[in-house]
């Protein structure tokens, strides 16, 4: 474990303390641009899922099934080159934008399907029988009863997204990952490996560990709740 | 027209199709390997997360549950990159052998360690979502038998837990599948790094001079075929398990 203790190391890493914000800024721009498209997509996506049309239904399983069944890196690259060949290179963070939500927005469109579908059928016919319109009926009714079960996964998703950002690096991107491999490894900050790897994984902690530890705390009360409920309505 | 001519001559070279199919080969291998060893681990780590609660014990406890969120928080990549420095590699595996160079066994060897740790850290939290599905009631029943703790394990928790984990656990393989895609960031093993290794090099094989946006799609869409076809057909057995396990359940509510 060459350079754990080596105080060099270390201070080379001070010294290059700029470059890794930068990268954790990347990061998290790239995550947060990502998020938003990956919820609009998961929205429309969650929808359609829902929606009595079967063409809709069908559009959108095949968006889920072809995203979530493939690899993202596959994905990244193929935005990547297709772009690139095709002379309408849009640059890597954008690309990283695009391929990132897209892959996210799958997992959110099954994460709002799986929410909406948990709202008993009587409730949307109840809503529709009281005169509320496709809107109305999804804000006022369905929506309040499915936030609760659709917001701990959906919490779980974004951690999966900020650590996905490290498939920027086969395109040579420059989120944290990249950032780090290309100081370990440059010729004039490289061989502190190992201060360098620390670094990344508590910056990447740090953004993960409070996202994950509150979904599953909210995860577990509301399954307590739950079990409060049955077993008060059995007894 | 011509284009896609050249690039679909590209996936019908004997050569290029058997390339890509060893990668494909490597990747189950992979991702297999990985997920049975993860059960392994993962399974000592959910038990020592669960039940370490001892005075003296409770250090495995805590040893536990660090491992598994500094891994649940930290991306594969990273651990990738910090095995391929730090890993050390057994001499007898430093050798030429299935068709690999020696620096490309070695470099296979420290990534699929990490794919290995990595994943065992996402088991354990499945596998302790088997272990609290396990009613109380069958350890008060086991104690009263005059079971020992590591029996009541093995012979009445454990089996009853991943029973009800097969499902979630072939979704998992899935999910490995796909991560071990992040091996073609360090070494040209796997079906990702190879196709891509194709396509840096397409314009050898698609009979132009200069690559197009055609062989792109030509040869990643290739491979999401590969990846899509096994992915999907896991994953419809997973549904099917799931549909067919949810039904007798409710009827037995019911009743």
């Amino acid at each position: 474990m060459a350079g754990i203790f080596s105080a060099d190391a270390w201070q080379k890493i001070w010294t290059f303390r700029s470059t890794f914000l930068l990268g954790l800024g990347n990061t998290v721009k790239t995550a947060v641009f990502a998020l938003l498209m990956a919820l609009l997509l998961g929205i429309i996506g969650g929808l359609m899922a829902t929606s009595g049309k079967k063409a809709l239904r069908a559009l959108a399983r095949i968006y889920v099934e072809l995203i979530q069944n493939t690899p993202l890196l596959l994905q990244m690259c193929f935005f990547y080159y297709a772009l690139a060949f095709s002379g309408h290179s849009i640059g890597i963070i954008p690309t990283g934008i695009l391929a990132l939500g897209i892959y996210t927005g799958a997992y959110m469109a099954e994460v709002i399907r799986a929410g909406i579908e948990s709202v008993p059928r009587g409730q949307f016919e109840a809503a529709q029988a009281q005169g509320f319109g496709y809107l109305q009926r999804m804000y006022y009714i369905i929506l309040p009863q499915s936030i609760k079960i659709i917001l701990p996964p959906m919490v779980n998703q974004v951690v999966n997204l900020i650590k996905n950002t490290s498939c920027l690096y086969i395109v040579g991107g420059a989120d944290l990952i990249s950032v780090t491999y290309n100081f370990v490894t440059g010729a004039s900050t490289g061989g502190a490996y190992a201060p360098a790897y620390i670094i990344s994984g508590v910056l990447f902690f740090i953004v993960c560990f409070p996202l994950s530890t509150l979904a599953s705390t909210w995860e577990n009360s509301l399954k307590k709740r739950d079990a409060r409920v049955n077993t008060a309505a059995k007894a | 027209m011509r284009e896609l001519e050249g690039s679909l001559k590209i996936i019908t070279n004997t050569g290029v199709l058997q390339y890509i199919f060893k990668g494909l080969a490597f990747t189950l291998v992979i991702a297999v390997t990985a997920v049975v060893l993860g059960i392994l681990i993962g399974s000592v780590l959910a038990l020592a997360r669960n039940y370490c609660s001892g005075k003296i014990s409770r250090i495995f406890k805590w040893l536990a549950i660090i491992y598994i969120e500094v891994f649940r928080n930290t991306p594969l990549l990273l651990w990738i990159f910090i095995c391929v420095v730090f890993c050390p590699c057994p001499k007898f595996l430093a050798h030429k052998m299935f068709g690999l160079s020696t620096v490309e066994v070695r470099m296979l060897f420290k990534a699929a360690v990490a794919l290995i740790l990595f994943t065992s850290s996402v088991l354990a939290e499945i596998i302790r979502g088997g272990l609290n599905s396990v009613a109380q009631g069958q350890f008060e029943a086991c104690r009263s038998q005059g079971f020992h703790t590591v029996q009541i394990m093995l012979y009445i928790v454990l089996p009853q837990a991943y029973r009800n984990i097969v499902p979630t656990l072939l979704s998992q393989v899935v999910t490995t599948i796909k991560d071990s895609s992040y091996l073609a960031n360090v070494a040209v093993i796997e079906l990702m790094a190879r196709v891509r290794q194709i396509m840096n090099v397409a314009y050898q094989y698609n009979g132009m001079t200069t690559t197009n946006v055609s062989d792109v799609f030509v040869l990643f869409g290739f491979a999401a075929l590969l990846y899509f076809i096994i992915n999907f057909t896991l994953s419809c057995v997973v549904r099917t398990m799931q549909k067919r396990r949810r039904r007798p359940a409710a009827q037995t509510v019911r009743a």
